[in-house]
């Protein structure tokens, strides 16, 4: 008895907050589940850009290294060069086809929260 | 009349209490100060927040209702339910990414964000402890996460390779990206800040275009305001997707 005492109010009170958010379905109604566009522009941008380069930089670096270290010079540097620049296309074609970060060509196992992953290709033979 | 620029300078770490022990420096620098101070302000946004526990929320029970809800909807939907395992980690590293970056927005602040050391360390506990997690979970089987499904023999000498190397870029890529986006928006600010005292010097009329660089520091802060909550938002959100990785390995 007590506890439906205790929620009557609580009842009331969610019925106004679904009123007043009736009221307001203008843009801060919708507001929630859309976040700014241009600033998700702008962070994907910066994210593509920076996946492109940067793999480059860092195939480099480890193409440097490895020259460095086995003294052959300058084919580590030649074949890393080619290797960065087809892991950061990988990273960038899988940003654009929202595919996360994932690594295989494989989609996540199908919760139903994970994101939709679209435009995968090379997915046919999933096992589970 | 000569006014040197050091757009830079800002970035300089200075030691306020030195520390060495056994010829390792150790001081306590402007930039663990700030850590200290953005640690401190996280806490004390959740602590002090989830202490009324009304019904009603004050402004700073809803502060952290939000963040915490924020957060837990971005676990949900980016890595699944498991995910929720992990939300105390995420958690931290979104508020202290968030805070850190608006601190350093405070004149006469200091952003460690804008360090790649800072960035990078974080980006590797990430790197690693998602690493971690995918060999605990799935234990050899996770190595078939660099072999692509379907590919002749051949192309896997090449897809593989490949495949590691863009599994490394990742803590890479996620440092830079927070790193250079900090430093690249304060030294533009430093830049522009630095356009007005000589104009502000020189003769005559010329003073009143001070105006047009002042105008656009302040343009630029609504800009780096907009960049420093979007930059804590991708490190997260990036960070999720790796774990996701790591659970959901088929």
């Amino acid at each position: 008895m007590n506890e439906r005492e205790k929620k009557d109010p609580l009842r009331e009170f969610g019925e106004r907050l679904d009123k007043a958010r009736a009221a307001s379905q203008g843009p801060l109604g919708k507001a929630p589940d859309s976040p700014p566009s241009t600033g998700n522009a702008l962070a994907f941008g910066w994210r593509v850009g920076i996946e492109l380069v940067g793999a480059i930089v860092i195939a480099e670096f480890i193409g440097w290294a490895i020259d460095k270290w086995l003294g052959t010079r300058p084919w580590g540097m030649v074949v890393f060069f080619f290797l960065g620049v087809a892991a950061g296309m990988l990273n960038v074609y899988r940003a654009v086809t929202g595919m996360g970060g994932v690594v295989g060509f494989r989609q996540p196992s199908q919760d139903s929260k994970a994101p939709p992953t679209k435009g995968a290709g090379w997915n046919e033979d999933e096992e589970d | 009349m000569a006014i040197e620029l050091h757009p830079l300078d800002q970035f300089k770490i200075e030691p306020l209490i030195p520390i060495h022990i056994g010829g390792v420096d150790a001081s306590f620098t402007n930039s663990a100060l700030l850590m200290c101070i953005t640690v401190a302000l996280a806490s004390l946004i959740v602590i002090w927040g989830s202490r009324g526990r009304a019904l009603v929320p004050t402004r700073w029970q809803s502060l952290a209702e939000m963040s915490y809800e924020f957060i837990a909807g971005m676990i949900d939907d980016n890595v699944g339910h498991e995910g929720r395992d992990y939300f105390p980690f995420v958690f931290t590293l979104f508020m202290f990414i968030l805070i850190g970056n608006l601190l350093g927005l405070i004149p006469y602040g200091y952003t460690f964000t804008g360090q790649i050391i800072v960035t990078f360390a974080m980006a590797a506990v990430v790197f690693i402890g998602v690493t971690i997690i995918g060999i605990a979970k799935h234990g050899w089987h996770f190595l078939s996460f660099f072999v692509p499904h379907g590919v002749p023999f051949v192309l896997l000498l090449l897809l593989v390779p490949i495949e590691v190397l863009s599994y490394i870029i990742r803590p890479f890529t996620l440092s830079i990206r927070l790193f250079a986006n900090m430093m690249a928006g304060h030294t533009m600010l430093a830049i522009f800040a630095g356009f007005v005292a000589p104009l502000l010097l020189a003769a005559g009329a010329i003073k009143a275009f001070a105006v047009v660089p002042l105008g656009v520091d302040i343009l630029l802060i609504f800009l780096e305001l907009l960049v420093a909550a979007l930059q804590a938002y991708v490190f997260t959100i990036l960070t999720c997707l790796y774990l996701r990785d790591a659970i959901h390995l088929h």
